[in-house]
């Protein structure tokens, strides 16, 4: 599925990176605690999270996710967006609750992948 | 590659916000290096745990990080309080972080139990009241480089 997909299945906005739409991922990690993406995201590539703070870039860094999915209609600021602008990763919003966004991506095939 | 690269980070304490940074520029470095990527995801994540501690619990610190043919050395060190037991904080889930950190996404007690999955030698050496150092080593394939 791209994150152009992604977005429109999630009603998504894009903060950043309708460059990056077409890029492809297979699996997906969630997670409001940075140290358990660290520990379990394992071969994911995109990250949902409810979270928003510098260190969610910082941690999708580390772990070359290419995109980042906030949910609960979290915004991230400025700062955050040039972190994330800086290092190529996608960032989506979207007001759906993360449960719900887990739901959605999975209809559509995507897995999670430790 | 010959002699070992040396690179030194100063942790500021006070600003977690910059948490992370030095992280981020050993991990440019390796890649440019052409360091195997299964290793700089290691050292990545590893290093940024180790980072996100020393400014958690220990205002700030050092970080040296040692490239050399065989492996990826990080040496930690703070003059933070100490870890007065250390079986028990490597157990996942154990953590002495303030509440507040954990509403930041760290101090669920997976810091230094990720540093140890994530690296392939871990040696701390703490002394209550003057401070840890934290070593850490991720093995290079003889290809890595």
């Amino acid at each position: 599925m791209t994150i152009k997909e992604m977005q429109e299945v999630l009603d998504a906005r894009f903060l950043y990176g309708e460059e990056l739409a077409d890029l492809d991922a297979q699996y997906v990690f969630s997670a409001d605690m940075m140290s358990d993406v660290l520990a379990f995201c394992g071969k994911c590539s995109v990250l949902i999270t409810g979270l928003c703070n510098p260190q969610v870039v910082r941690t999708a860094e580390m772990l070359d996710i290419c995109c980042i999915i906030f949910v609960r209609g979290k915004l991230p600021d400025e700062n955050m967006l040039a972190l994330a602008r800086g290092k190529s990763i996608a960032v989506l919003a979207t007001s759906h609750y993360m449960f719900t966004t887990c739901g959605i991506l999975y209809e559509n095939g995507l897995r999670g992948g430790a | 590659m010959g002699e070992p690269l040396i690179y030194t980070y100063d942790i500021d304490g006070e600003d977690f916000t910059r948490a992370g940074e030095a992280s981020s520029s050993v991990k440019n470095r390796l890649k440019m290096l052409g360091v195997d990527s299964a290793a700089i995801r290691k050292t990545a994540i590893a290093m940024y745990e180790g980072e996100i501690n020393m400014v958690i619990h220990a205002d700030g610190g050092t970080i040296t990080v040692i490239i050399s043919d065989d492996a990826i050395t990080m040496v930690l060190a703070d003059r933070g309080p100490g870890i007065p037991d250390i079986e028990k904080a490597m157990q996942e889930g154990y953590s002495t972080a303030r509440p507040e950190v954990r509403s930041l996404g760290f101090g669920a007690g997976m810091g230094l139990p990720n540093m140890k999955r994530f690296t392939d030698e871990m040696k701390i050496d703490t002394v209550i009241g003057q401070g840890t150092t934290i070593t850490m080593k991720v093995y290079l394939h003889s290809d890595g480089l």
